[in-house]
């Protein structure tokens, strides 16, 4: 196996909340090759984006905090405890992200040509006729059609696909060796949509990079992820190469979530619903955080929490179902 | 189609104008266009297509939400759009809307005991104690607990507050629901209960339904037809297996490609769409699909291809499937 | 997840305006003004109208605190028995204002259309004209009365309660809410008045407390030129103009008055404020 580019371990990330710390992330592992997708998949509030925002050094502090233990380390280098200036080089330079939201992210009173340019310039160091230069280069690379013409229109003139193709753009603009996509997809169209994951998948294939998805769509994870990392309330409960995971998910959860989903291509007979919600992180227990809705919970569920232990060599489960007997 | 409908509309027009100003001529956008559909007793009709094609207006003008231009509207043999003051206000009773929005398609200042009593007060169907019987049982009927009735939508969540959306649009005992895009704004799995319950309501009730979505997959289970539209018409309409196993229209074909299956062994490598969704403001001429038809004909940039009938209640307008053009 | 949008006051406000110390300040300030007003003659028992000429224009004195003016009436009393003109004024003017105002803003933004065009282009004029200017017109023409007066500084606040109910008003409509209560057979009038008015009142609310403090002071800079309250009523307006005229000799008595509205205006803005901040979404943080 190749060396990891990112390798999260044990990561907590905690928020202050009724006077109290809370924690929203809870010791996490992760880990991404060099060409390869991992898919994060989970329910809303499960701690997806605040995983991603705590390997950009982006946890909002100081309501939130990145608890000792935790370490984040990109190619090979620890980024927790890294001062602010050191952590702004590593931005952009080796690990660059797109957000969930592009309209909210774009300044809408710069046009498109500049923003990007000014990203390029800002972690490559080049003048402002080169930046240009390579903000074009890249505005094609992502396909925003007539981008010569183009870069000089203002992000509202835009289409939300085009939108979501300049965060790309802005993001690869620097050559990062890992991207981090929060939900790149869920405002677009299908057929946008694919557009946009096709142009993930041919930069990954062509520059090598490694990708972080982080989607709740399972059937945008089978399109593209090689592998998959499923949270519930805070923590990995289960990862596996995403054709395992389709064809024998092996947490409850896991399956709950698949059950749960109407399908185009075949009939899937009656739904089945997961009954409740996703805990908040202050009502979560001791045990299991799944317990309340997990059609197997026993005792032992309730009262004490389950590693995430290795099933074979590229799979792992946090589920006292799937732990041998103490 | 064989079962008696309940809805017909009939060559149905809507066009916004926009951006005018004192000297500028407002542009036009032709959100819905010369649409013809049936909604059959007790069956639900999806509506799919992307965002823009003109869904929710065409959803909103069944209900006079929005004033449609043209066309014909028969709802249980009335005609719809010459209903006025009580008429339209006895239509509203047999016809609700289920909104996409469960944050913003409540009143945040009301509780649920008012929004649900509100308008059985307003119809006259119940006084006093018999408000309070029937909220109770709406809240019963889509599985809230009797104690919400005094709290306020912000205490829900938001699988929570569709339910309530649901029980509002219920508590009229209508005949017909129009529910744009009731689950896009939910969790798989919440989404999964709300698509149960208005199942079940629908069985319960004999509810017909039209069912707008983006999601070809949340079609596929709810619907028993589904009405394709691009750029404000209606492209292709037919049974749900058809549509789904055997799409004649391109378009239908794209879309039914490009929406994602969760099971890696249908990893499919990625469908190469072309092209963005041209403007409604300016749809290309012929067939407003040509510009990114992956099988478009040299006549299709110059003709419009008519919505024809072909066996099985399987309708499509494109020249691959009938040569005929529309007039 | 998404947010509920603007329009909608944020909740927990009143928690976040008993936080705000200087709301808290805006509060004493505006009590201690009404206290005053309405407990006059209690506090201090003399006649506002009874005139002394032996006592013109003495300085203050333990019988006189804030002295005497040219006709030897005690400017205390005088001055407190102004506030209640003054504060009665300034909130007769802005209930009508906010009344009439609001009510032409919410048909405005409800009603669209070519009414709306037209509105708001009479708004803009309205408001193009400098406050005073307006309402020394309006006087002019109705004639120096207690009422016209209140019709006058009326009509000066009319345009900032249309535009303030207006706005909101375009977006509610537009709200999912007001959507499913049409389809539900309610009346416009019931929308309004049961869905929209109470989403924006708190708007409102807060525009009128700040537009209190201008009408105090259009009242006090009428009465100064003479188009206010006839005398001998006492106006705190009136009380400046006549205490310039001995404003060498007797500075106490225009500088009463002076601070009198001063205070009553900070007050009302540090209410205003507190209210705006304590309000807007957008100064939330949670
Ligand atoms: N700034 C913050 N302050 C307090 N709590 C926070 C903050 N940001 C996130 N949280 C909490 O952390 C948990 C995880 O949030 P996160 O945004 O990571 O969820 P997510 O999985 O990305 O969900 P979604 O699919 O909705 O984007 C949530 O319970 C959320 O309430
Ligand atoms: N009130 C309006 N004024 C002007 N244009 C409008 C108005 N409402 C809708 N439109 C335009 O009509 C077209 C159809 O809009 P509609 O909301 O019906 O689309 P939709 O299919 O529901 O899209 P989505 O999936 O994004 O909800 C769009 O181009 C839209 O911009
Ligand atoms: S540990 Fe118990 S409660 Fe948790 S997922 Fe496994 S069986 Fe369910
Ligand atoms: S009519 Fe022509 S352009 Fe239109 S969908 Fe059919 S083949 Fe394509
Ligand atoms: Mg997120
Ligand atoms: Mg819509």
């Amino acid at each position: 196996m190749t060396e990891p580019l990112l390798e999260v371990r044990d990561l907590t990330v905690e928020f202050r909340s009724g006077g109290a710390w809370h924690p929203a992330v809870r010791n996490v592992d992760l880990s991404i090759a060099p060409r390869e997708t991992l898919a994060v998949v989970g329910e809303s509030g499960s701690g997806k984006s605040v995983t991603a925002l705590a390997v950009m050094g982006l946890v909002p502090a100081p309501a939130g905090r990145i608890a000792a233990g935790s370490s984040i380390r990109l190619s090979g280098r620890e980024l927790v405890g890294l001062g602010e200036r050191e952590l702004d080089r590593v931005r952009g330079d080796r690990v660059a992200m797109i957000f969930q939201e592009p309209m909210t992210a774009l300044n809408p009173t710069m046009t498109v040509g500049e923003q990007v340019a000014e990203s390029v310039r800002a972690h490559r160091g080049l003048g402002a006729q080169a930046a240009r230069r390579e903000a074009l280069r890249v505005l094609d690379l992502v396909k925003v059609p007539s981008a010569a013409r183009r870069m000089d229109d203002y992000p509202h003139q835009f289409s939300g696909g085009m939108r979501q193709r300049v965060m790309i753009a802005m993001a690869l603009a620097c050559h990062p060796a890992v991207l981090l996509a929060d939900e790149p997809t869920t405002a677009l169209d299908v057929t946008i949509q694919a557009q946009v994951l096709s142009l993930v998948e041919d930069l990954k294939r062509e520059h090598g990079l490694g990708v972080l998805f982080i989607t709740h769509n399972l059937g945008v994870v089978a399109l593209i992820a090689d592998r998959v990392a499923v949270m519930y309330a805070g923590e990995v409960v289960e990862t596996a190469p995403a054709a395992e995971l389709f064809e024998t998910p092996r947490h409850p959860y896991t399956e709950a979530l698949l059950a749960s989903m109407p399908r185009v291509d075949r009939d899937v007979g009656a739904l089945e619903p997961i009954q409740g919600n996703v805990p908040s992180i202050r009502e979560i227990g001791p045990g299991c955080a799944f317990a309340p809705r997990c059609a197997h919970a026993q005792a032992r569920c309730r009262e004490s929490r389950p590693r995430l232990e290795p099933e074979g060599a590229a799979r792992s489960v946090r589920c006292w179902l799937r732990t041998a007997s103490p | 189609m064989s079962a008696k409908p309940i809805l017909s509309v009939e060559g149905l027009g809507k066009r916004f104008e926009v951006g005018g100003g004192l000297l500028r001529r407002p542009a036009q956008v032709h959100a819905v266009v010369d649409a013809s559909f049936e909604v059959a007793e007790r069956a639900c009709l999806g509506l799919v297509g992307e965002s823009g094609c003109g869904k929710s207006t065409l959803a909103r003008c069944l209900l006079r939400l929005v004033e449609p231009d043209e066309g014909r509207i028969v709802f249980e043999g009335e005609d719809v759009r010459s209903l006025d003051g009580p008429a339209l206000r006895r239509l509203r009773r047999r016809m609700q809307m289920v909104f996409q929005d469960p944050y913003a398609s409540l009143n945040p200042r009301r509780t649920v005991r008012q929004t649900l009593a509100e308008p059985l007060v307003v119809h006259g169907l119940a006084t006093g104690e018999a408000v309070d019987a029937r909220v109770e049982a709406a809240l019963a009927e889509v599985g809230l607990p009797p104690d919400s009735a005094p709290r306020f939508p912000h205490e829900f969540s938001g699988g929570q507050r569709q339910r309530i959306g649901i029980a509002r649009a219920l508590v009229l005992e209508p005949r017909f629901i129009v529910a744009d895009e009731p689950v896009s704004a939910l969790d798989v799995s919440v989404q999964a209960q709300v698509l149960k319950l208005l199942e079940a309501l629908r069985e319960r009730h004999g509810l017909s339904m039209l069912f707008v979505s983006h999601d070809l997959g949340v079609v596929r289970h709810v619907c028993d037809r589904v009405a394709v539209m691009y750029l404000g018409r209606v492209v292709e309409e037919a049974p749900v297996p058809d549509i789904f196993d055997r799409p004649l229209h391109p378009y239908t074909r794209m879309l039914r490609a490009a929406s994602p299956v969760p099971d890696a062994r249908a990893r499919f490598s990625l469908p190469r769409v072309e092209g963005e969704i041209p403007s409604a403001m300016d749809p290309p001429g012929g067939c407003a699909f040509h510009p990114r038809c992956p099988s478009a004909l040299a006549r299709c940039a110059k003709e419009r291809p008519a919505l024809a009938d072909l066996r099985g209640g399987h309708r499509v307008a494109c020249f691959l499937h009938s040569p005929e053009a529309a007039p | 997840m998404s947010a509920p949008a603007a329009v909608l006051p944020a909740r927990g406000w009143t928690r976040r305006f008993r936080a705000n110390p200087t709301s808290w300040l805006g509060v004493a300030l505006i009590a201690a003004v009404v206290l005053a007003a309405l407990l006059a003659s209690t506090i201090w028992p003399l006649d506002p109208l009874e005139q002394n000429v032996a006592e013109r224009l003495m300085a203050p004195t333990a019988a006189h605190p804030l002295g005497t003016d040219t006709f030897g009436r005690d400017v205390l009393a005088r001055l407190l028995h102004a506030a209640r003109i003054s504060l009665l004024i300034g909130a007769f003017s802005i209930a009508l204002a906010m009344t009439i105002g609001s009510a032409i803003g919410i048909a405005a933004g409800y009603l669209g259309g070519w009414f709306d065009a037209a509105v708001t282009s009479l708004l803009d004029v309205l408001l193009s004209f400098p406050t005073l200017l307006l309402g020394l017109m309006v006087v002019a023409m109705l004639g120096p009365s207690m009422g016209n007066l209140v019709i006058a500084i009326a009509i000066t606040e009319l345009a900032p309660f249309a535009r303030v109910a207006r706005a909101p008003t375009i977006t509610l409509k537009g709200r999912d809410f007001v959507e499913a209560g049409r389809a539900l057979g309610f009346s416009d009038l019931r929308l309004v008045v049961v869905h929209i008015i109470p989403n924006l009142l708190s708007e409102v609310v807060v525009v009128a407390s700040l537009w209190l403090a201008t009408a105090i002071r259009t009242e006090a800079s009428l009465s100064f030129i003479g188009l206010g309250v006839k005398p001998p009523t006492a106006t705190w307006g009136g009380m400046i103009r006549e205490g310039f005229e001995n404003i060498l000799d007797a500075p106490w008595l225009a500088l009463a008055p002076s601070l009198a509205i001063l205070v009553t205006v900070l007050g009302l803005n540090l209410l205003g404020d507190g209210l705006r901040d304590a309000i807007d979404p957008r100064a939330r943080r949670d």
